[in-house]
């Protein structure tokens, strides 16, 4: 299916999420959209299918005009989109996410619609337990999932919304290749991304948006200075890792385990100390979480003991690590991180001591207004935390990390940021370890892994390696741990 | 910081909302056979009509004022305060405990007073407490918790009446023995209206429009309510601020159940909280929370509770009207609002 998108214009506020995009897609291509965060990707492609209405503008299918009023509308009309953020009911059986979105019948029948989920799986190489709970599954797993249950519903044209990350190396692949299959088949695909490489490697042309606006359309071959420069209009370099001499042992865990309703932790020695940067490798929750919520005293150690500069915390709760300088960062930064409602300045005066029983709102702005010149936030001290873009978000978090700090325990901290956003969270984290903060953090980015550690632990299944020096390990070693080989050899060596 | 938006869009949805309520009541009485216009008409006359009218308008806005005022924080805390009804009538318990204790004692009457104040400030906070560690120990829903409170609290008030606190003779659903005159809030010659009542309610809608809007405590129970595991991860206490969030509440309802122990009944009766509890819920539900708003609402909605009251002798109407129709104004306003968001992001 030919799509044309013209004119398209939308607003939040007073974003410009969208200015007069015009865009063409020949059927049967992957087309490529590529942009910084903000840049107004997700917002086109929720457009295009039918979750958000435009202010203005049209889209056009195989030439005829055709604006969604909603979701199912446009799937009806043979376009789908897999989310940024799994869009599916973890409570229910596989079967019947695939069962779910289908045109009403009171009765569905489950074994037509499993012998269907079989047949798609098999013909893509997925292995599926159409019994198993949602929850069970990895992300990827969930992302392949909803692919063969819009395939099931005939959609024609299919967006894939950063669907990249929190998968593995091989979904990927595996992933790249369906998305390949399925254009040979004649349908279409809309790849969002902000990964070059990906882009590079898959798609038959790319749109590049920044700051809403269409800033170029390129086609293979492509080099990477030219789309970088399209994508944010100069060149970008990223923070060098820089020897910071460790001193002082800030945590220390001795034969820590925990357990939460998925893995069980084996038993870790692990001892960082201040100035160093720690990564955890790995699966999706092969452990890295688990370790990292039980070194903030947010999960209570099963075993073992869990020192923070030389004190012994075990079995105390997050408050008393906090107070000893300890910060737990999480991913989901709207659920967990920041109060949507709330704006920087108010954010600012929340984690302030409490000097006296009244606020100053008028020193409240002047200082939130500080942190946004210096962390570089697009915002206003007024601004609502769920109205900023996911790069500013993550801007906005660590100003609230107000040193002197211990320890920054960080989830995924470039999940979902473009390379500026990205450079600009490790030139800050970098700042923080000059001071002599440690920092240990997961990512699922084994580029952001194996640049930004001081020594990397993979975990697998609830293992955790001995740290390795990231000059001594590359791609290959890191790849093949994380995926569970070798781990006799490294564990005993 | 409550953000500074016109006032048009304040009032917008509310505005229409009451218009929407106002028509659906008219249609109502329509069916009833009775002209709106002259129920209305009837309504304005019971709660303006006459000084003594408007009198007891404020008599029911003093308690309703202070019950809303302390709603403020549960609401601002993201909490639903059902239990406010039971923390009232365990205040006025409170209350009338301390007077019946002191009442023969030599001292002067506003320390008895001031203590019995005390009294039924803690003894509302502690009820309201009860619901907040029945939440944060045990995992009770504040609701479910809050109704059960309820129940036990109007049991312990009839015990009390028809027991150990019983009149003379014989206890009577007329309440307890009626207080000694020096015992009770001056009141305006001829009314039941205590200034202390009406200079009570407004101090604490001041001072908790004040906490919400500059304090520390007020942004940190905001945040709590807003999202209290990001507000825990930035390090605010989460369950000491919903306890503290309980306890003002249940220390505002305490001090209106002693505002009508010793301001309108000058006894305890089975019914001391007049319902004042939900209808500061409708009240709070309206007004979210804009502090400011619980003065005029408050009031509108004191006129309607006194207005009805004229329905059954003018017109042979039931005098659940004016409930109705301040459901019908809660619906109302919450739709148009809802509504209006939806729409908003919609588009």
């Amino acid at each position: 299916m030919d799509i044309t998108l013209k004119e398209i214009r939308k607003t939040f506020g007073r974003v410009n999420a969208n200015d007069r995009v015009t865009l063409a897609v020949p059927g049967g291509t992957i087309q490529g959209l590529l942009g910084e965060n903000g840049a107004g990707k997700s917002t086109l492609m929720k457009i295009l299918s039918g979750y958000l209405r435009p202010d203005g503008g049209d889209i056009l299918l195989d030439g005829k005009s055709a604006l969604f009023r909603h979701p199912a509308d446009a799937v009806r009309a043979g376009i789908g989109m897999l989310h940024q953020d799994p869009q599916d009911f973890p409570t229910l059986t596989v079967l019947e996410n695939f069962m779910s979105g289908r045109p009403d019948r009171l009765f569905p029948s489950r074994s037509a619609a499993m012998s269907q989920l079989r047949k798609l799986a098999a013909t893509f190489g997925f292995a599926f337990d159409p019994r198993a709970y949602l929850d069970t599954l990895t992300v990827g797993e969930r992302q392949q999932l909803e692919i063969l249950r819009l395939l099931s519903l005939n959609v024609r044209v299919l967006i894939l919304d950063e669907p990249t990350t929190g998968i593995s190396t091989a979904q990927k692949a595996q992933l790249f290749d369906t998305l390949r299959r399925l254009s040979a088949e004649g349908r279409t695909i809309l790849f969002v991304s902000h990964k070059l490489e990906e882009v590079e490697s898959l798609c038959h042309g790319v749109a590049v948006l920044r700051a809403g606006a269409l800033a170029g359309t390129l086609a293979p071959p492509y080099t990477t200075a030219e789309l970088v420069t399209l994508m944010f209009g100069r060149p970008v370099a990223m923070p060098q890792r820089e020897l910071v001499a460790p001193g002082r042992p800030v945590l220390e865990l001795r034969g820590l385990t925990a357990v939460d309703d998925r893995l069980r932790l084996a038993p870790l020695d692990l001892d960082i100390r201040s100035g160093e940067v720690v990564g955890l490798a790995g699966l999706t929750d092969s452990g890295q979480r688990l370790l990292l919520r039980a070194c903030a005293g947010l999960v209570r150690p099963t075993a073992g003991t869990v020192r923070i500069g030389g004190l012994d915390l075990t079995g105390r709760s997050y408050p008393s690590f906090r107070s000893r300088g300890v910060v737990f960062v999480p991913t989901a930064r709207l659920e967990e991180g920041l109060i949507g409602d709330m704006d920087l300045s108010e954010h600012l005066q929340l984690i302030r001591p409490p000097r006296g029983l009244f606020i100053n709102w008028t020193s409240a702005r002047t200082a939130a207004d500080e942190r946004i010149r210096e962390f570089a936030i697009r915002g206003r001290p007024d601004t609502r935390m769920r109205d900023l873009s996911g790069g500013n978000q993550q801007r906005a978090l660590l100003s609230l990390l107000a040193p002197p700090l211990a320890l920054i325990l960080i989830e995924e901290p470039t999940r979902g940021l473009d390379v500026e956003s990205a450079a600009a969270v490790w030139t800050r984290l970098r700042a923080h370890c000059r001071a002599g903060t440690a920092i240990l953090f997961l990512s699922s980015d084994m580029d952001e892994i194996l640049t930004h550690s001081d020594r990397i632990v993979v975990c697998y299944c609830g293992r955790c390696s001995p740290p390795l020096d990231p000059a001594a390990a590359d791609r290959e070693i890191l790849g093949r741990l994380i995926g569970g080989k070798g781990w006799d050899r490294e564990a005993a060596g | 910081m409550i953000r500074a938006r016109s006032l048009w869009l304040q009032a917008g949805g509310p505005v229409i909302g009451a218009g929407v309520a106002v028509l659906a009541a008219a249609g109502l009485l329509l069916l009833a056979g009775v002209s709106p216009l002259e129920a209305f008409r009837q309504m304005g006359l019971g709660a303006f009509g006459s000084a003594n009218r408007m009198a007891d308008v404020l008599v029911v806005w003093g308690p309703l004022a202070l019950v809303t005022a302390g709603l403020l924080a549960t609401f601002a805390a993201g909490l639903w305060n059902i239990g406010i009804e039971g923390q009232i009538v365990m205040g006025a318990i409170g209350v009338t405990g301390v007077l019946r204790l002191l009442q023969d004692a030599p001292l002067s009457p506003w320390l008895v007073l001031a203590i019995a104040l005390a009294a039924g400030m803690a003894a509302g906070a502690a009820w309201a407490v009860l619901a907040g560690l029945l939440k944060t120990i045990g995992g009770v829903n504040e609701i479910f918790g809050g109704l059960g409170l309820n129940f036990i609290a109007s049991a312990l008030i009839l015990w009390l009446i028809f027991g150990p606190w019983k009149r003379p003779g014989i206890g009577s659903m007329s309440g307890t023995e009626p207080f000694p005159e020096a015992l009770g809030l001056p009141n305006l010659a001829g009314t039941r209206l205590s200034l202390w009542s009406l200079a009570l309610g407004l101090a604490a809608v001041g001072v908790m429009a004040l906490l919400l809007s500059r304090s520390v405590l007020g942004l940190r129970l905001r945040a709590v309510g807003s999202n209290a595991r990001a507000a825990f991860l930035l390090g605010v206490p989460t369950r000491r601020h919903l306890l503290t969030a309980f306890g003002m509440c249940g220390a505002l309802a305490g001090m209106a159940g002693f505002v009508q122990v010793t301001a309108v009944y000058h006894r305890l009766i089975p019914s001391i909280s007049s319902g004042y509890g939900f209808l500061g819920l409708l009240v709070a539900l309206i007004i979210r929370c804009r502090a400011s708003w619980v003065v005029p609402v408050a009031a509108f909605f004191a006129a309607i509770t006194i207005g009805g009251i004229q329905l059954p002798i003018a017109l042979q109407l039931d005098s659940s009207l004016s409930g109705v129709l301040q459901g019908l104004l809660v619906l109302g306003v919450l739709f148009s609002d809802g509504f209006r968001h939806r729409a908003a992001a919609r588009s």
